[in-house]
């Protein structure tokens, strides 16, 4: 008699994750901590790598998809998110990462952000907000800090800067959270916590352009960050205790998860349409009794 | 034409046009007759003029026609501005106590109903319409048991009481008519046959089911939005997923990411919501992942006229986006065809891997059609070209997502399966997907990339049949048209042969790619051409030249918002013929 012999499936490790090509980044650019972090996350996860999409707009940090060995997608700048959600609704099996700028996530594409995080689409958010155009060579962002000396306002930024984690949470978020390239073990929770939770979370991580932004560096953000888990006050699932932090920078700025609820359905959740399994499995005949239905109604 | 019958019905929005609108075309596809009706209204919800015309008969009726053969207005406008198109044997039905008629042409029967004296409508706003529908019926020759059984089907979700009370003024209606008014000289005879009764825009939102749509999306906007709400009441019982987006560009992408994932996207939008689609037209193009969009033109630019139609929006289809890229663009006929050609769309662009665009516009979008359910399928050939949906045995060469092929088509491997993880790309990328436009800058990977999309194009050319001439070869005049206006061109050839003028016609519906030389093929031997167009600058005749060098002996444009009448037409050709002009611009003379 045979025996049967159960091969345990091979361990999956940062190799598997590692992407065709190196990350063309300037040295020292925070965006490859990120991208560190996302690997490591997606390992300790043990998330097979086929069944990953990972989507970004346009800029240096939406390369990312180029840099990680998953299902990537490289799309327009500002519209991750949208084509994010069509690939979710039409194969929710896959675990869907999306990845860009602050310029791209809350300049052009600050609609669907808005939007997407409204339907509580089941994707994972990680911009990597550097208060920057970096790829554009240096001009003022959503986020770049009121009296910034950019390429295009070169005598200082007089627009307010908004603060991406209390729009998130204004938006109605299910997770939000900030991180720091410059700690990728606090990031990798995050980025852990942010893949697990079941609806739309956000994950607003400071990663400096060493080239173009003199003014948020790695230094400069080292001494600020504090992590709101070092905090036993701190209650994530207190929506304005959330808002409260979310507006504080300077001496101090707040890290870590901001806020969590678990309640509300995710988009692909609520749509009956899905109940028979991802719509790209569904059979894309219209059943003959149903057709002569459609055909009825107008006779 | 046939023997055809025209009814016009108008009033002020919000003053219940479509009622007997819906119950005359309900009657006549009940008695086996075709039909084609066209709503001309404004973008207000109430007040304005809202003029609908349905005209039926045995045969297939190709538009709405010149003239009409019974007139209900609803108010005094519509008496004033509609009467005269009633000809010798039509008659008109009105409101005595509300409405002034006016002198309407020789043979013309005026049908005053006294209706405060016929029932007690104080509290039935609409009380008159369903008086003068009992009337109509009755002058038509049709029995009352047929208007009973349809006012029944039209107020079901009514208590009883109010679809007693209704039939209870048809009949009084009916009886009026019978006592009072002339019946009219041709009884609407009765056919076997049964038709359904369609929009293109339920059309082509049913063309898509039948093609095996899986995802839709779409922002409200005149006259696509008619798509979206079949698409979203039907959405569970055909499992569709329809999505209501937050902008033209979140609809367009939103596709594209379903597209990628596996699925026949399609959205549909009007000329405003295209032109934030055009980058994502080139997404679609350039990361190879197909999706259908649908433009329902209407009269622009801009905000333009939301409620009117145009065939304006062409330039901005060839041009859409930047950068050459494969496309496909077709302009459905009718609106049978606004339902054949969706399948026939994504049969295309799957194959290609690249956008497809359908040139709808208002004329077709919200006409109404009279359809043999046969020509309604909804088992199409689906071929979805070269996908990967199995990893197989796990053996396989390392995956090249844009493998540099003959056709210029790389196999698609569907996201989900192992061994085939890669990277599609908006940025210009080598046969692995990885990105040559920053760093990597390749020139030569750059033109081979190029080239290889672009060889799509050829094999697109070689599905698609060139156009061909309908009627006798050696015609006096030969008349080029693209898309709606398809059957108004139809029946000026029948008008101009019987004033002894043989007329051929040649309808174009795919417009990329063009087939060019069978073009010139089938028009050099044509005695007088004239190219027949609803817009300004000659969009097609202009297209045509780019791509053929040819130029018509003559054109014939409108850019009013309303569709050509068979006589525009015919005129135009009489006056062009005679050398009084090349270019035609028919004045419509009804304000609607
Ligand atoms: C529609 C459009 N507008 C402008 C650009 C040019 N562009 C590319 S990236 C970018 C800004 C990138 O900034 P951000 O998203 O913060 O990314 P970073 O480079 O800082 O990582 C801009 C404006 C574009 N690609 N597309
Ligand atoms: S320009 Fe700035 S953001 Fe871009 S790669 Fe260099 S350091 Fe990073
Ligand atoms: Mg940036």
């Amino acid at each position: 008699m045979a025996t049967e012999t159960v091969v345990a499936p091979k361990a999956i490790t940062m190799a598997d994750y590692k992407g065709r090509v190196d990350p063309d980044w300037c040295p020292g650019c925070g965006d490859f901590g990120v991208l560190a972090a996302v690997q490591k996350a997606l390992v300790e996860l043990q998330i097979p790598k086929h069944e990953v999409a990972t989507i970004s707009g346009i800029g240096c940090s939406s390369n990312f998809p180029g840099f990680i060995e998953t299902y990537g997608m490289h799309t327009l700048h500002g519209r991750s998110l949208p084509v994010a959600t069509g690939m979710k609704l039409a194969n929710h099996a896959m675990t869907v990462l999306v990845t860009g700028g602050d310029g791209d996530g809350f300049g052009i594409g600050c609609n669907h952000f808005v939007h997407t995080i409204r339907r509580n689409v089941d994707l994972t958010y990680i911009v990597m907000d550097n208060q920057i155009y970096g790829l554009t060579t240096g001009q003022t962002s959503p986020t770049s800090r009121i009296g910034m000396k950019t390429k295009s306002m070169p005598y200082g930024n007089i627009e307010t800067p908004l603060s991406p984690v209390a729009l998130a949470l204004a938006a109605g978020a299910t997770f939000v959270a900030r991180g720091f390239s410059g700690d990728q073990k606090h990031l990798t929770e995050l980025i852990k916590l942010g893949i697990e939770h079941k609806g739309f979370s956000f994950i607003d991580v400071f990663s400096p352009c060493v080239t173009y932004n003199h003014d948020n560096t790695f230094q400069w953000f080292r001494p600020r960050v504090k992590k709101l888990e070092d905090n036993p006050e701190y209650d994530s699932t207190d929506w304005a205790m959330a808002m409260e932090k979310s507006v504080i920078w300077g001496e101090e700025i707040p890290i870590g998860k901001f806020f969590e609820r678990t309640d509300l359905p995710t988009l692909h959740g609520a749509e009956p349409v899905l109940n028979s399994g991802p719509l790209v499995h569904q059979n894309n005949r219209i059943p003959a009794e149903i057709a002569q239905g459609f055909v009825q109604e107008l006779m | 034409m046939s023997e055809s019958f025209v009814v016009g019905i108008g009033g002020a929005a919000g003053q219940g046009v479509a009622t007997p609108g819906d119950i005359f075309a309900k009657i006549f596809s009940r008695r086996g007759l075709h039909l084609n009706a066209y709503n001309a209204y404004q973008s207000i919800i109430r007040g304005g003029h809202t003029f609908l015309t349905i005209r039926t008969g045995p045969q297939k009726i190709s538009n709405t026609g010149d003239h009409l053969d019974l007139l209900i207005p609803l108010n005094q406008d519509t008496m004033d501005r509609h009467l005269r198109l009633l000809t010798a044997g039509g008659a008109c039905l009105y409101n005595a106590d509300l409405i002034q008629p006016g002198t309407p042409a020789e043979g013309v029967q005026l049908c005053p109903m006294p209706v405060s004296k016929m029932a007690d409508i104080t509290r039935n706003k609409v009380g008159q319409n369903t008086l003068a529908i009992g009337a109509a019926v009755n002058m038509m020759g049709i029995g009352f048991s047929v208007l009973e059984g349809v006012l029944a089907e039209q107020f079901r979700k009514k208590d009883k009481a109010v679809i007693d009370e209704n039939i209870h003024l048809a009949r009084t209606g009916y009886e009026y008519a019978s006592k009072n008014f002339q019946a009219l000289a041709w009884p609407l005879p009765m056919t076997d046959a049964r038709y359904a009764v369609l929009s293109g825009n339920i059309a082509m939102a049913m063309g898509g089911a039948a093609a095996g749509v899986k995802f839709y999306s779409a922002y409200p906007m005149s006259p696509a939005t008619g798509v979206l709400h079949w698409m979203a009441s039907h959405a569970r019982q055909a499992e569709i997923m329809v999505r209501q987006v937050e902008d033209e560009i979140g609809v367009v992408t939103m596709a594209i990411g379903a597209a990628h994932a596996g699925v026949r996207a399609m959205c549909a939008t009007s000329g405003g919501g295209f032109a934030l689609m055009s980058e994502g037209m080139g997404l679609s193009a350039q990361a190879e992942i197909p999706i259908v969009v649908i433009d329902c033109q209407r009269a622009g630019p801009s905000t333009g006229v939301p409620t009117k139609t145009e065939q304006g929006d062409l330039w901005q289809m060839l041009g859409a986006g930047f950068g050459d890229y494969p496309k496909v663009i077709a302009a459905p006929l009718d609106i049978a065809d606004c339902f054949k050609l969706i399948p026939e769309m994504f049969n295309l662009t799957d194959r290609f891997q690249c956008p497809g665009i359908v040139l709808c516009d208002l004329l077709l979008s919200e006409g109404r059609l009279s359809v043999d359910p046969k020509e309604l399928d909804f088992n199409p050939v689906i071929d979805r070209g070269e996908m990967i949906t199995s990893n197989g045995t796990g053996d396989h060469e390392p995956y090249k997502r844009y493998k540099i092929t003959e056709s210029g088509v790389s196999p698609r491997a569907i996201p989900g399966l192992p061994g085939y993880t890669h990277v599609v790309s908006s940025d210009e990328h080598d046969e692995d997907g990885v990105l040559i436009s920053d760093e990597y800058t390749n020139a030569g990977k750059r033109r081979a990339m190029m080239e290889k999309r672009m060889r799509k194009m050829d094999g697109i050319a070689a599905s698609v049949p060139p156009p061909k001439l309908h009627g006798p070869a050696d015609a006096d005049v030969t008349l080029i048209g693209w898309g709606s206006t398809h059957g108004v061109i139809h029946e000026a050839c029948e008008l101009l042969r019987e004033a002894g003028i043989s007329a051929n016609h040649l309808a174009i519906r795919w417009l990329v790619p063009l087939h060019g030389d069978a073009i010139l093929d089938l028009l050099r031997g044509a005695r007088h051409t004239i190219i027949v167009e609803n817009n300004f600058s000659g969009q097609f005749a202009r297209y045509l030249r780019s791509e053929t060098s040819f130029v018509p002996d003559g054109n014939i444009r409108k850019y009013d918002g309303e569709p050509f009448a068979p006589h525009h037409i015919v005129e135009a050709v009489k006056e062009q013929l005679a050398g009084k002009t090349k270019l035609s611009v028919p004045a419509h003379e009804i304000m609607v």
